[in-house]
């Protein structure tokens, strides 16, 4: 079924301009308005509190009277928030990097080559996401300790080095849309397939690596159980971890007023690349879903 | 073609190596970790089935942390799905300003989980949270959402509901998009209502999407640890151990006790049960879920 006839009906069942308010319409943006406030609510406190003296942290007021700008400041200097936002920032720029590139070498070949075995390949590639982490934890572990790894950021991101199976499959499906004319006119041209890969088709699939990049972002950020297993030392924490210990550490317990700040922190450079790529972001998550 | 052949094993070398050091190599040692006895000091010592032995006979513990798992996922699931199901189709209704209605309930998915913990355990707290100030103003009941141990699974499911909610609604707000006018046209022709055109047109057309998210989202809610580990600020998972997860417990054993042979049999135990989970649904699947040639 082409898509030009569901296109074309759309625009003659569609009404021009606004559609008229009825009944029915009112309920659903009724019932559309109670749920975005159940879904909006809990994150526009936690912006509120973070703004409230530590005394009223718990005021009903939405807006903050005092404001108080300086528990921002606070965090930075009664934890050692900065250090961690350092170290989040090492891992998940390096993990990015990484996954993003080996990805899409590993991917090329699975879109763009003949070589033998290479169904089964791919069948084995798609497995493994299928086998939960867990199973896989403890030995990963044992090796990272026999190389040394523990206290270093080396196993929150080395692992990346090698291609992850979602994202090869997200980008093989991508290389196939790109036409083979191109790559074959390089090659009669005396071209490798390494300057093929790196002159053609990297810079083409450029977009998909941008939604790679940004699950991947998002997924190394926010990361609670990998630190966790590595890291014990408080300077070498990520901010996820770094900002769970503030509930265990004395005198912290009950700094409501700085958890909200750090947690407003943590989430606002998530909130800033969702803004500015959010149609990478909603594509990627649909794509990765229906195509699967 | 051999040239193309041998390029491209250079260009999937990394996978391999990637994949016999952290994948292969290690489910092989785990499988052979969970038959011996290990504190990572002295050398594994063999101990036969002695661990899954102790597993599914003496392990309190263990049957409390799998029970809990399984609630938290029988909760988390149905809430998620209508939730997420119950929003797109609200927003697949032509609304104005869609994007912006998609970004309010995207907002708590862009929210890290351990941020999402840190504002749940402030806002429900049970004395002082702004949730239970509310209810009470209501004159209604006042739960302990965070201390009292028939809350705390709830607790958790409404939590990661809030915050999974806006990956899955988009999911499904792609497939309403998908499903062909024509279908509703037709089923209005012959004088079907709304309730009629869901439940024969929309449901069927979407199910296929709607066992994906179920299929994945159980695999992931069977294994959650993040948001109840730091919700509830406990290791060991509150009183009575009423928010032990099933990873909580396996985590403890690894890393905390450093049992590990035990820790890679409780990890095995755990996968079967994902892949028997996952293949009854497969099974199951079968019966209800529409696979149309070209809308799939």
């Amino acid at each position: 079924m082409s898509t030009q006839p569901i296109a074309r009906r759309l625009e003659t069942t569609a009404p021009k301009g606004r559609p008229r308010l009825t009944p029915a319409r009112a309920l659903v943006y009724l019932c559309l308005a109670v749920l975005a406030a159940a879904f909006l609510v809990p994150f526009l406190w936690m912006i509120s509190a973070s703004l409230k003296p530590l005394n009223e942290v718990f005021s009903p007021a939405i807006v903050p009277h005092p404001v108080m700008w300086s528990n921002y400041v606070n965090v930075f200097q009664q934890t050692q928030f900065a250090l961690w936002v350092f170290n989040s920032a090492v891992v998940t720029v390096l993990a990015v990097v990484a996954v993003a590139l080996s990805s899409a070498i590993v991917a090329y070949p699975f879109a763009k080559l003949n070589f033998p075995l290479k169904g089964a390949l791919f069948g084995l590639i798609l497995a493994t996401m299928l086998l939960p982490g867990e199973v896989t934890m403890v030995p990963v572990f044992l090796i990272w300790r026999k190389l040394g790894g523990i206290n270093t950021l080396f196993p929150l991101w080395v692992p990346n080095l090698f291609g992850s199976a979602f994202y090869i499959f997200l980008l093989r499906q991508f290389y196939l849309t790109i036409p083979n004319d191109l790559k074959e006119a390089a090659l009669v041209d005396g071209a490798s397939h390494f300057r093929v890969f790196w002159s053609i088709m990297l810079p083409l699939v450029r977009p998909a690596m941008l939604t790679v990049i940004l699950f991947e972002f998002v997924a190394k950020w926010n990361d609670y159980l990998t630190p966790l297993i590595y890291l014990n030392d408080p300077n070498k924490y990520t901010l996820a971890l770094g900002v769970a210990s503030f509930l265990k550490a004395p005198g912290l317990e009950s700094r409501w007023d700085l958890w909200m700040a750090a947690s407003v922190l943590m989430t606002l450079p998530e909130i800033i690349i969702f803004f500015l790529a959010q149609r990478q972001f909603i594509e990627g998550i649909a794509a990765g879903a229906v195509k699967a | 073609m051999r040239g193309e052949a041998l390029a491209a094993f250079v260009f999937i070398s990394p996978w391999v190596i990637g994949f016999l050091v952290f994948t292969g190599g290690p489910l092989v040692a785990s499988l052979y970790l969970s038959f011996t006895d290990y504190n990572v000091l002295q050398p594994p010592s063999w101990v036969g089935l002695s661990n899954y032995g102790q597993i599914f006979t003496q392990d309190d513990l263990f049957r409390k942390a799998l029970a809990n798992s399984v609630y938290y996922t029988a909760l988390f699931i149905p809430m998620h799905v209508v939730t997420a199901l119950a929003i797109a189709m609200l927003l697949n209704t032509r609304v104005r300003y869609i994007s912006w209605w998609r970004t309010f309930f995207y907002l708590p998915a862009v929210t890290p989980a351990v941020a999402t913990a840190v504002l749940w355990r402030f806002i429900l707290n049970p004395q002082q949270g702004m949730v239970n100030q509310f209810l009470g103003m209501l004159g209604l009941p006042t739960p302990g959402w965070t201390t009292d141990p028939h809350w705390l699974i709830r607790t958790l499911a409404l939590m990661v509901t809030w915050g999974a909610v806006g990956n899955t609604m988009i999911i499904y707000l792609a497939g309403l998009k998908g499903i062909p006018v024509e279908l509703y046209e037709a089923a209005e022709v012959d004088g079907a209502g709304w309730w009629t055109k869901t439940w024969n047109v929309t449901l069927p057309m979407l199910s296929p999407v709607l066992f994906f998210t179920i299929v994945v989202g159980i695999i992931g809610a069977i294994q959650v640890f993040t948001q109840p580990r730091v919700l509830f600020n406990d290791p060991n998972g509150g009183a009575g151990n009423a928010a032990l997860t099933y990873m909580m417990y396996l985590f403890n054993n690894a890393f905390s006790y450093f049992k590990m042979g035990y820790a890679s049999a409780l990890a095995w135990v755990l996968f079967i049960i994902i892949l028997i989970i996952t293949a009854v649904q497969f099974w199951a699947g079968r019966h209800w879920v529409y696979y149309e040639g070209e809308a799939r």
